[in-house]
């Protein structure tokens, strides 16, 4: 095992360490080092998922870095896999969670308990999530996101958020048990646990097995479904992610996309072209759900007023998208995929994030976080006098009304940025698949092109609403800390259309993996053990 | 054997999701525990049924058919843990619901 696999666990291990020592420190909500101590932690996690990226992302690297935990040879330890997939994740994730932890620095975690340290349980959840190469390690680190993820949802308190919370946490136990279901249906059937040897005996079941193996995979994908947000099994999300703290809900951006990235690593590994019966196993189930998806996403988009319900509902209409790239199973339309994933990802957080800005500048918005105050209860609200602010210029607000543009050009879709690059790839790459579009090709190039029209006339109508009043004359401020890692994020989004060759080319790598399981099983099994 | 099991987990299952769908907040945490039960029975079931086997490996010449998979237990073991601290949140937050809301149903606005 070289020096190189080590690097595979630091994504879990940093979380879990800043989790930790937040514990063992105390929950001092007064403490200024304590804040610079979880800026610290979530740097050094994105510098270790930014050297995992750049290990894997070198010309002539190793596919996979396999890290078996305790040196239990493969398959009956649990092993962590990072192939390129999942540190592209990983590093979404991290560079999401930095941006958010330094936006809740300003001053949202300290509107309940033990902010901190949920936060960087979830993350190590998150990554975790992405991380591991075997399916039950995979539902304890479900869990364990999805308790942080319980905490950070009931953040700040209030009648509101205890009443989704409720919601939220109920429809997760429940599909929690269909996760175990579908765990020990394809255990009972395979006799493995470990996805890359589910993998290779996959194809060798039949008879009454493969029906018993095809139920436990579907119980399953009924479960990272619930998690993805797919329609029907979507209605615990808008209510959920916009009752929910900022800076909390703007991490959940990522949440839904495990249950994309589980089943995308699952279908493409266990049901790819090569694993012979069952070689288009609910392909068509997942692309009718993607279209429900997108369309119940596109009309709830137009029907929202406040912005963090409409982000909730662009992140909907994403997922949709997503599952229709996975109902696809083509190299370059998941390739495509992968690139909305990160912008779509990075936009919708920024767009959690600054809803709170606005929240706190603009009059219309004003009176509706006052409303809102009233609900949650959160009364000890007043800045402090000694805190780093500014005062609302005609500069800030034009900064916020560039960041509400780019982040409604990316999510609708639209030229020049990086929105529009992905759904271009994807839908270019879904008309080049065989020799005629079929009936799928045109659903699939409609739902996409439609959904990013939805979505402008809800962005644009909500701008208008938000933009075009006139400005408050009163000491309102935004603070630097708050409105940087916006600005970030969309800073990101507009480089990566810049960048969008490398990245492209370095996707079209990732995406020919994944959709070539003997790479990923050849990297995780011992050598003759491949099929 | 096969069949008391199965009705079990169907009982167990039945009357969980039952719960689960009622209105109040206490009925739908005691379905989940029920359902769970059901669960974790069920992945027990995916080990096989043996009777009179251990799950631990003896001796460096023992033969793994004498003997019941252990990881469903392992599995089950692990399940349980979870299941337990996730319904034991649950009550703390079915509690303050009733305490914010004044009532228990799930919207807490029901009468």
């Amino acid at each position: 095992m070289g020096e190189m696999n080590h690097i595979a666990i630091l994504p879990i291990l940093v979380p879990m360490m800043a989790a930790i020592a937040n514990l063992i420190l105390g929950d001092q909500r007064s403490s200024k080092r304590i804040v610079g101590l979880n800026i610290a932690f979530s740097i050094i996690l994105l510098a270790s998922a930014v050297l995992l990226f750049v290990t894997l992302a070198q010309p002539g690297a190793t596919a996979a870095a396999v890290y078996p935990l305790g040196n239990w040879p493969v398959p009956f330890g649990i092993v962590l896999v990072a192939d390129r997939l999942a540190a592209l994740m990983v590093l979404t994730t991290s560079i999401l969670a930095l941006a958010a932890l330094i936006f809740a620095s300003a001053r949202w975690y300290r509107n309940g308990t033990n902010f901190f340290p949920l936060f960087h349980a979830l993350t190590m959840g998150l990554n975790g999530a992405f991380l591991t190469g075997d399916l039950f390690n995979l539902f304890v680190f479900f869990e364990l996101l999805l308790a942080a993820s319980y905490g950070l949802v009931l953040h700040g308190g209030g009648r509101n958020r205890v009443r989704s919370a409720l919601h939220y946490i109920a429809i997760n136990l429940v599909a929690s048990f269909l996760f175990l279901i579908g765990v020990a249906l394809i255990y009972g059937t395979t006799g493995t646990l470990n996805m890359a040897d589910i993998a290779r005996v996959a194809p060798t079941i039949t008879g009454e097995n493969r029906g018993l193996f095809e139920a436990g995979a579907a119980v399953l994908g009924v479960a990272f479904l619930i998690k993805a947000g797919a329609w029907p099994l979507h209605f615990w999300l808008p209510n959920t992610y916009s009752s929910a703290a900022p800076p909390a809900a703007a991490l959940f951006a990522v949440m839904t996309k495990v249950g994309f990235y589980a089943i995308l690593r699952l279908w493409t590994l266990v049901f790819a072209n090569e694993a012979g019966e069952g070689a288009t196993f609910a392909q068509n189930v997942l692309l009718v759900l993607g279209l429900a998806t997108v369309a119940y996403g596109s009309i709830g988009a137009l029907s929202c007023k406040a912005l963090d319900r409409l982000a909730s509902y662009l992140i909907l209409v994403s997922a949709g998208t997503l599952l229709l790239a996975v109902a696809f199973n083509a190299p370059g339309v998941t390739a495509g995929a992968l690139y909305y994933l990160v912008v779509a990802t990075l936009a919708a957080g920024a767009l959690f994030l600054l809803k709170d800005v606005i929240d706190q500048i603009l009059p219309a918005e004003a009176q509706i976080l006052a409303v809102s105050l009233e609900i949650y209860g959160d009364e000890d609200e007043e800045l402090d006098e000694d805190e780093e602010v500014s005062p609302v210029t005609p500069t800030a607000a034009t900064l916020i009304s560039w960041c509400f543009a780019i982040a409604a050009l990316v999510m609708a879709g639209l030229p020049p940025l990086s929105g529009f690059l992905a759904k271009f790839v994807m839908i270019s790459s879904a008309l080049a698949v065989g020799d005629a579009p079929t009936a799928a090709t045109w659903w699939f190039t409609g739902a996409i092109i439609v959904s990013g029209l939805f979505v402008l006339v809800a962005m644009v109508r909500n701008g208008i609403n938000i933009f075009w009043t006139s400005l408050p004359d009163g000491a309102l401020r935004i603070r630097p800390m708050e409105m940087a890692p916006i600005v970030v994020l969309l800073a990101l989004c507009v480089l990566m259309s810049v960048a969008a060759g490398p990245i492209l080319e370095f996707l079209t790598d990732t995406a020919a993996f994944i959709h070539t399981p003997g790479g990923y099983v050849g990297a995780v099994l011992p050598p003759g053990a491949a099929p | 054997m096969e069949l008391t099991l199965a009705l079990a987990i169907g009982v167990l299952a039945g009357s969980g999701v039952y719960l689960i769908l009622r209105p109040r907040t206490f009925q739908v945490i005691v379905g989940l525990s029920l359902l769970s039960y059901a669960v974790n029975l069920f992945i027990l079931a995916m080990g096989r049924l043996r009777m009179d086997a251990a799950p631990i490996l003896s001796g460096a010449n023992a033969n793994p058919a004498d003997y019941t998979d252990p990881v469903p237990q392992a599995l089950v073991l692990t399940a349980i843990v979870i299941g337990f601290a996730m319904t034991a949140l649950f009550l703390v937050v079915l509690l303050a619901a009733r305490g914010l809301t004044g009532n228990d149903h799930v919207d807490g606005t029901g009468n």
